[in-house]
């Protein structure tokens, strides 16, 4: 129920790319069954074999930048510079960007974890990227994406050249350890730890990862797609309203 | 509450205060640690500040959050983008328009239509924004007065906002908590009357920021409490990721309306006010001529508005009603009502579908920022294709700037402590979302 059946977006570019999207699009994840939330026998909408499935998440091709719009305008200054600068380290881009997304004008490098603190030093201190400014990082919980389920988006700034950038790294429900990131950009102590709060990310090497939101003596992590929401109790005839997740819904 | 006196140190974190005293007395320890807030008055909120001091000194600054955790991006996952608008307006409370407006660009972004919000709609929003930045500054400044003890800079900061909040009352119909700028324009064209409210405000509105100024620009005591206070340079705003009036307070001239311009900045001629002080006065001052700079934005803004629609031209993601205001308060108009009641079916089935379901956004991730009046508030949305958010993330300014407060304040005096926390302007609404 994964990309590729593995969990590995992509590792073949640029082979055969029609045929294999579609291929991709059956084999990805099925979102949604059915239309308007009914799940019982009682589906009159005529919408109940409906397979809704994710978006395949296939990565931009060479050229990044589209001469038609001019908010892509230095994505492949950008690429060019990381590609060069990576160079001169052990980790070469190959080995680090797993894949790069161009969309609605925003530049994603998809990154491997282990890749992700030299990455960002980098970015932060080499000339000809100078991302000066880490907006912080944020996490996202996709639970059908079989060892990937938790993401970690970061957004950087760069006010040297006036560009923005995404890095998106990704770690498994089973081992959620990212490495942390405050020794390059001291502003993420915090961010880092709401992501640990809210989404169970164990960032390696922060200084103090403790809760920041929540209670200390709280138990799991809310931002969580599986985090148990409450229904309310209603007094009449011992009557509960389900929890939002379990309401008719049209999503 | 723990008296455990060790050789050089005493919790005064709560407890008794006679055994704290009695323990003080007891060792040679000059070190307290002190809890500031959550429930203190100089704390903007209930930000808790757990201090430890060494005499007058304070050695070491920790900040405590999440006191006001309302959980607002998760709830956001269970609503209708559009309802979106309804909480994201209640997390930072001094700047809503401006949650909005970073909100509804990145809903806008991913539903592709950032190019086709109609004009008039674009003025509108940075008028509203330009106000609703004073209304902030003027409330930091307030506020900093009252805890400085300058309890007539408080009355007048207030005074002033009350102005433009009567202002806010008359077009969104709420002071505060508006929802008015929705995804694809905005709620609501201006009201008659309201374009003279405004040009009254920017008759008044001058002569009482010289007021302002002449009370605390050149004033010996203001001046005593906030030259050299709570240092922070150029670096240690990069490194901290510090934006807004503190990082313009630090030198570097960065504004996102100047260097990624949205809602048609780039079509406004204002400055963007530096100063290199990196003390509390310095940020003062920035924020000071902010106000004047909105001031002449909001003039512009009136010039700039032209007839037209507030919505966006699009009955997929347009909100159908236009609202007017009965004898029973703001609702939908009767017009639309006796369309939809008596003229088309269709019409009905419509609005019904787009109020009830919502329209759906392309599955894909987007970030839009605006310059609000703290800092970079930055929208992180993420769309798995339904009628709902699958996550929203706001990178909150005061969040970011709270973690400045150690190396702002460590080494200076307690009282130091109330002017850095001040100059941050932090609002724990918008800090604990």
């Amino acid at each position: 129920m994964s990309l590729n059946g593995q969990g590995k977006p992509n590792s073949d570019e640029g082979e055969n790319l029609p045929a294999r999207a579609g291929e991709e699009r059956l084999s990805s994840p099925v979102a949604r069954t059915g239309m308007f939330g009914a799940r019982t026998t009682g589906d009159t909408s005529g919408y109940g074999g409906l397979l809704v499935r994710r978006p395949v998440g296939l990565g931009a091709e060479r050229p990044f930048t589209d001469p038609d719009d001019p908010r892509t305008a230095r994505f492949d200054a950008v690429a060019d510079a990381l590609e060069t600068a990576l160079g001169d380290t052990p980790a070469s881009y190959a080995d680090t960007v797993e894949r790069v997304v161009v969309d609605r004008g925003e530049l994603t490098f998809h990154v491997r974890r282990a890749a992700l603190a030299d990455l960002m030093r980098v970015l932060r201190d080499d000339p000809a990227l100078r991302f000066e400014l880490c907006l912080g990082v944020t996490g996202v919980h996709y639970p059908d994406d079989t060892g990937r389920e938790l993401h970690a988006v970061y957004q950087l700034r760069s006010i040297t050249h006036n560009t923005e950038i995404r890095v998106e790294t990704s770690c498994p429900d089973a081992d959620p350890h990212i490495p942390s990131i405050v020794a390059v950009y001291p502003t993420n102590d915090w961010h880092e730890r709401e992501a640990w709060d809210f989404f169970g990310i164990v960032f390696d090497g922060h200084p103090a990862l403790t809760r920041i939101e929540m209670p200390d003596d709280w138990h799991g992590h809310p931002q969580r797609k599986d985090y148990p929401l409450g229904g309310i109790p209603v007094e009449y005839r011992g009557a509960t309203v389900p929890p939002p997740d379990e309401r008719r819904s049209y999503t | 509450m723990s008296t455990n006196v060790t050789e050089d140190y005493i919790d005064a974190s709560g407890g008794d205060w006679d055994a704290v005293v009695a323990a003080a007395q007891a060792s040679s320890a000059e070190r307290l640690v002190v809890n500031m807030g959550p429930q203190h008055p100089s704390t903007h909120g209930v930000l808790r500040l757990i201090l430890t001091l060494d005499g007058e000194t304070c050695t070491e600054a920790r900040v405590g959050i999440g006191y006001l955790h309302t959980g607002i991006e998760k709830n956001m996952e269970y609503r209708t983008w559009t309802q979106g608008t309804t909480f994201v307006t209640r997390m930072d409370y001094l700047t809503p328009l401006f949650n909005e407006a970073a909100y509804c660009l990145a809903v806008e972004k991913l539903l592709g239509i950032t190019d086709r919000i109609p004009e008039r709609a674009n003025v509108i929003r940075v008028l509203m924004m330009e106000l609703n930045r004073m209304a902030s500054h003027f409330v930091a400044m307030a506020t900093f007065g009252m805890e400085l003890g300058a309890t007539t800079v408080m009355t007048n900061g207030f005074r002033e906002r009350e102005m433009i909040l009567d202002i806010f009352e008359l077009v969104t119909g709420l002071r505060m908590n508006h929802a008015y700028i929705r995804p694809g324009g905005v709620a609501q064209d201006l009201p008659s009357g309201a374009v003279d409210k405004i040009r009254e405000l920017l008759r008044e509105m001058p002569k009482r920021i010289t007021i302002m100024r002449k009370l605390l620009d050149a004033s010996p005591l203001y001046l005593a409490r906030t030259r050299d206070v709570a240092y922070l340079d150029l670096a240690g705003c990069m490194a901290l990721g510090v934006t807004g009036p503190l990082l313009r307070a630090s030198g570097l001239a960065w504004d996102l309306r100047k260097a990624k311009p949205y809602c048609g900045y780039e079509n406004y001629e204002f400055d963007v006010p530096v100063s290199d002080g990196c003390d509390v006065y310095a940020r003062y001052r920035v924020r000071m001529a902010e106000l004047e700079q909105s001031l002449r934005i909001v003039e512009q803004c009136l010039d700039r508005l032209a007839p037209g629609p507030v919505m966006i031209d699009d009955a997929k993601v347009g909100w159908p009603a236009k609202l007017a205001l009965g004898p029973d308060g703001l609702g939908n108009s009767p017009d639309h009502i006796a369309h939809i009641m008596g003229g088309s079916m269709e019409a009905l089935i419509h609005h019904f579908k787009l109020v009830t379901e919502g329209f759906r956004v392309p599955a894909g991730q987007a970030y839009a920022a605006v310059e609000s009046a703290k800092g970079e508030l930055g929208c992180f949305a993420v769309s798995d294709g339904g009628t709902r958010p699958y996550r929203v993330h706001f990178r909150d300014p005061s969040f970011t700037h709270l973690q400045s407060v150690a190396a702002m304040c460590e080494g200076g005096t307690v009282a130091d402590v109330i002017a850095a926390v001040a100059s941050i302007d932090p609002v724990m609404g918008g800090v604990d979302r």
